[in-house]
């Protein structure tokens, strides 16, 4: 554990070279250590969501969160999250040029060790999904009951307009899932068919499924909060990063030295 | 419902918010996780002026029972006023 820690609100370069803020927790520490970038659920830029940066932080990685309704302009991180449900959310490919805008920001500072992964909840969980699908730099990938992996046609948008389920094929890193039997939002049925398309691609990916839990169990500042489930499956999560940021080489490494 | 699905109404009106009243010419309704009600998912009403900014904003979230009862309220407000006031007259004098 890493008591020592530094947490700031920042500014990175974003997608489209665009200034956007993001909170940034780090362990302080003489050695190299991982990067993870965290994406924060649909109701926002919320306090427990930097909560969860600096939970990472606390077990040795440098986290970061960046802001996806930024540029939506200054005020409480609610306002400028329903302004943003009001413009149908964050455009995907946005939200693909801020993560790499972020994994460049980790892999820069002088104590990386080069490796980064993600880990995102709710409408982060889909996004984390498409990430491990559209970032073959990122090391691993933690969907947190992301909803809406699986869409149908007729309910794509400008801002969303492919249903990640299709981007399988593409998944470069490894995929934790972590899913609560209760949720409607991906329910059973609908994570089944995420785990099929693994299969059918050979992916490397594991999936873990909580009964007595449904959507958003690890928040603990809501009701859904199911504090056996969500400290298992915070295991299941460390241990995922553990295995795949904390040794060996980086799959950005690799590629730039292709 | 983790979605970014909303019904949008353009209104007419003011709303009161913390510090004072602020005109409102946009309603977005959903149902989905609230930020404040103790609730896993609420019916949620952002009552705004997009052109003030993110912070012009009156916002609620219900149980969606009780928002089933507002709505019978809202029905039952406006029949009296109709009968009392005659909206449809008073409507067309804007």
């Amino acid at each position: 554990m890493f008591e020592a820690m530094l947490a700031e609100t920042i500014c990175i370069t974003g997608d489209n070279g665009d200034t956007i803020q993001a909170y940034y927790a780090r362990p302080i520490v003489a050695t190299a250590v991982p990067g993870v970038i965290v994406l924060h659920h649909m109701p926002g830029w919320d306090e427990w969501s930097k909560e969860v940066t600096r939970k990472l932080a606390y077990q040795g990685y440098a986290a970061i969160c960046p802001h996806l309704y930024s540029r939506i302009g200054t005020g409480r991180w609610d306002d400028v999250a329903a302004a943003a449900r009001a413009r149908g959310g964050a455009p995907d490919a946005q939200v693909v040029g801020d993560a790499e805008g972020a994994a460049a920001f980790l892999r820069a500072q002088p104590d990386s060790n080069g490796k980064v992964g993600v880990i995102g909840f709710c409408s982060g969980g889909r996004q984390t999904y498409m990430l491990a699908c559209k970032m073959p730099s990122l090391d691993a990938a933690v969907d947190c009951w992301g909803g809406r992996v699986i869409v149908p046609p007729e309910e794509l948008t400008e801002q969303q307009p492919v249903a990640v389920i299709d981007m399988t094929k593409d998944m470069a890193c490894p995929l934790l899932g972590i899913f609560g039997n209760e949720d409607a939002n991906p329910d059973v049925e609908q994570v089944n068919r995420i785990e099929e398309e693994l299969k059918r691609h050979r992916k490397d990916y594991e999936f873990h499924r909580y009964d007595g839990a449904g959507h958003g169990f690890f928040a603990v500042d809501r009701p859904a909060y199911r504090p056996e489930q969500a400290v298992d499956g915070w295991k299941k999560v460390f241990a995922f990063f553990e295995k795949h940021l904390q040794a060996g080489p980086s799959a950005g490494t690799a590629r730039a030295g292709r | 419902m983790c979605t970014w699905i909303a019904e949008r109404a353009d209104i007419t009106g003011h709303g009161k918010g913390v510090d004072d009243w602020i005109p409102l010419n946009r309603a977005h309704v959903y149902y989905d996780h609230p930020v404040s009600a103790p609730l896993d998912h609420a019916l949620i009403i952002d009552f705004t002026n997009e052109a003030a900014g993110p912070g012009a904003r009156v916002c609620v979230e219900l149980s969606a029972e009780s928002a089933r009862e507002l709505v019978r309220a809202i029905q039952a407000a406006l029949a009296t006023g109709q009968a009392q006031h005659d909206l449809s007259t008073a409507a067309g004098r804007r």
